[in-house]
């Protein structure tokens, strides 16, 4: 997954958590040369851009990752509600705003709207998490190195929770997304699917799938604990 | 970064040939074998070479049905063999140097309408008809079945661990087997509850965790295959014919089913001082109701009446209960804070049953009582076995039929297995056991033999 820019560095931790949960790949930058110099090779996947606290840095670096010849997008404005006039005359400078303190559930849909209609939602061609490594480009898994025997269901479920690191989905979600209109059983089958999952990835790595109870499952650790 | 909502089937399907094809490439599979299923339930299997997988997963595979049990039609006997995608498996078993996959299919006409002969598509269509008015019914079986230490069959079973005074080492044999077995099962997606030693000499049992119909369907047939498999690797003979011994208990396929509605278990009201929700209530109801009917197909050879009438944990009466388990219906008490877990447990079955059919009428019968809304009838608080025949009648309790004739009189007045079955299945049924009993009819018993002849 590509990795979001985040201003300022460190950002306000409700905005690290919301990041996190969301499964985001993020790094946060002081200024627009320390972005500048580690900028990934793909490009940073689009930016989340704090102004409530350093307006003045946050709209330098704006203008610095929108005035060149490859702008990036997409900009994600966080502001607070005195600021909403300084917006005016510098609607090139982002793609979408969302006032603060922010409303997470607000902030998870807006920037996950944003990167689809904006087309940054790129697929990784790896997934990788500890010893698990999935080939998008060939539909392998290994773990550990040896390949992982998995039907077609078991390999979407698993890319879609690795994908996903360290966040919480229910049941629901994981149906609708996972398998879409085609499948039998309701969520009954995600469990069904999580626990053969579980058998193939063997006692050891078993536990890379976690049961959140009375929510639904998590992949990896959650760095919050939740 | 979340993958965009709304895919259609049709892209679904995509997807599911994409990575079947991709997987045989990056894995070097040599050959893959398109498994299905006859209508007395006996494994089929057809292999092709990647070459022509794509062409294949497309169209399907053209062969002549009529050599097939069930298969045959008086005018057309071809049929296509199409792929499900998403069964696509490694057999965990073959050599890693030639690896091979597997893959279920559903027959199909020419046209692409689900051929009448197909068990697999009698399932899909009771499922269907199920999920049209809300339904998913979930199925966990516990399937019982013996090693012998021969592989030769035409001569009489020795069990295993009677085999040889060296119990210690037949001990580990079998063990050694069924622990080989349970991996080789988890490796093919089929998940184990329990597995253990049953009562008799040589009987194990392996319980398989819940999922939905279909696939269990398909899983019974895997784990039929790979039990027989891994034992004849070893020189040993596995089998699951429901009666192979004298004087001892038989082989059952005890079942465990559950119905969800909208991903709630609705077997399950809270308000019940049994945790019985109506559905439950009515689906047994229907299920007992309808219990001689369905014998025929899930309880489908002579021989398993042989382990009907032995009685030990075979039902041989149509009632139900808690904790009784002379019962052909038991309802397991879920454990506290287990709700979701509610469920009934069949006890007819035996595992030489078609799962698909099986599953097909058990489906059906449970349906029809929830459609019309049948009362249940009240528990059965003592143990059957014990009572005489009139004190039976007087508590309204009827028995399973005596043999495989008596069930197949049930099965032919039934309207509820025809409908489930469809008429080609249900008549070619019919006529296959009814040449089997009257085959079995003319033949001199042993029994005979040591108890007439000496005398007469």
């Amino acid at each position: 997954m590509d990795t979001l820019l985040v201003f300022p560095d460190p950002p306000p931790p409700e905005l690290a958590q919301c990041l996190d949960l969301g499964g985001w790949v993020w790094k946060s930058m002081p200024n627009a040369e320390a972005a500048m110099a580690e900028e990934p090779i793909g490009g940073w996947a689009g930016a989340v851009v704090v102004a409530d606290t350093d307006p003045e840095g946050a709209f330098a670096l704006c203008r610095r990752l929108r005035k060149v010849e490859m702008p990036l997008s997409p900009l994600f404005l966080l502001v607070d509600s005195s600021q909403l006039a300084d917006l005016e005359l510098r609607e090139d400078l982002f793609d979408d705003f969302c006032l603060t303190p922010f409303r997470p559930n607000e902030f998870q849909a807006r920037l996950e709207h944003l990167c689809f209609r904006t087309g940054r939602e790129v697929q990784p061609e790896l997934v990788e998490y500890g010893p698990l490594v999935l080939n998008l480009e060939t539909y392998q898994a290994a773990i550990d190195g040896s390949p992982l025997d998995l039907t077609y269901m078991e390999y979407e479920l698993l890319k879609f929770l690795a994908s996903h690191p360290g966040k919480v989905f229910t049941r629901e979600t994981l149906l609708s997304r996972v398998w879409g209109y085609d499948y039998y059983g309701g969520a009954r089958t995600v469990d069904v699917h999580v626990r053969r999952l579980r058998a193939k990835l063997g006692e050891e790595h078993a536990g890379l799938i976690h049961t959140v109870r009375s929510v639904g499952y998590r992949f990896g650790q959650s760095r919050w604990n939740v | 970064m979340l993958e965009p909502m709304g895919s259609t089937s049709e892209d679904r399907r995509k997807d599911q040939q994409d990575y079947v094809l991709r997987t045989v490439e990056e894995r070097g599979v040599r050959l893959i074998r398109l498994w299905f299923t006859d209508v007395q339930g006996r494994h089929k299997s057809v292999a092709i070479s990647p070459a022509e997988l794509e062409a294949v997963l497309d169209e399907g595979l053209q062969f002549d049905g009529s050599a097939i049990d069930g298969f045959s039609r008086v005018q057309e006997s071809d049929v296509l063999a199409r792929p499900d995608a998403a069964t696509f498996e490694l057999l965990p078993w073959a050599d890693p140097e030639e690896p091979s996959g597997t893959i279920f299919c559903d027959i199909t006409n020419l046209d692409g309408s689900p051929f009448e002969g197909d068990p697999r598509q009698v399932l899909r269509r009771n499922v269907e008809r199920a999920r049209a008015i809300g339904f998913d019914m979930f199925c966990a079986p516990e399937v019982e079945f013996f090693y012998f230490a021969d592989t030769d069959t035409s001569t009489a079973p020795v069990p295993l661990d009677r085999a040889s005074y060296f119990d210690l080492t037949t001990t580990d044999v079998a063990s050694d087997l069924r622990k080989q077995t349970l991996h080789m099962l988890e490796a093919l997606s089929i998940p184990v509850e329990y597995s253990f030693h049953e009562d008799s000499p040589s009987q194990h049992e392996i319980d398989l965790q819940y999922t939905d119909a279909l696939s269990m369907a398909d899983s019974v047939m895997t784990l039929r295959l790979a039990v027989k498999k891994i034992a004849m690797d070893r020189g040993v003979y596995a089998t699951f014919m429901p009666k192979p011994l004298n004087g001892v208990q038989g082989s059952g396929m005890h079942t465990h089913l559950s119905l969800f509605q909208d991903g709630q278990n609705a077997f399950h009201d809270p308000g019940d001082p049994d945790g019985l929700s109506e559905v439950a209530r009515a689906f047994i109801a229907g299920l007992l109701h309808h219990a001689r009917e369905i014998t025929a197909v899930t309880n489908q050879l002579v021989n398993s009446y042989k382990r009907i009438n032995e009685g030990y944990e075979a039902p041989r009466y149509v009632s139900w209960a808690r904790n009784n388990r002379s019962a052909l219906v038991r309802v397991p008490v879920p454990k506290p804070g287990k709700v979701e877990s509610t469920r009934i447990e069949y006890r007819a079955l035996d595992p030489s049953c078609n799962p698909y059919l099986a599953f097909s009428v058990m489906l059906a019968a449970g349906l029809r009582g929830v459609e019309e809304g049948l009362e249940l009838p009240p528990e059965a608080r003592v143990n059957l076995y014990d009572l005489s025949r009139r004190e039976q009648r007087d508590l309204g309790v009827d028995g399973l039929p005596a043999n495989l004739s008596e069930a197949l009189d049930e099965m032919e007045a039934s309207t509820l297995v025809r409908d489930a079955l469809g008429d080609h299945i249900f008549e070619w049924f019919l006529r296959n056991k009814r040449a089997e009993w009257n085959e079995y009819q003319r033949q001199v018993t042993p029994f005979e033999l040591e108890t007439y002849l000496p005398n007469w």
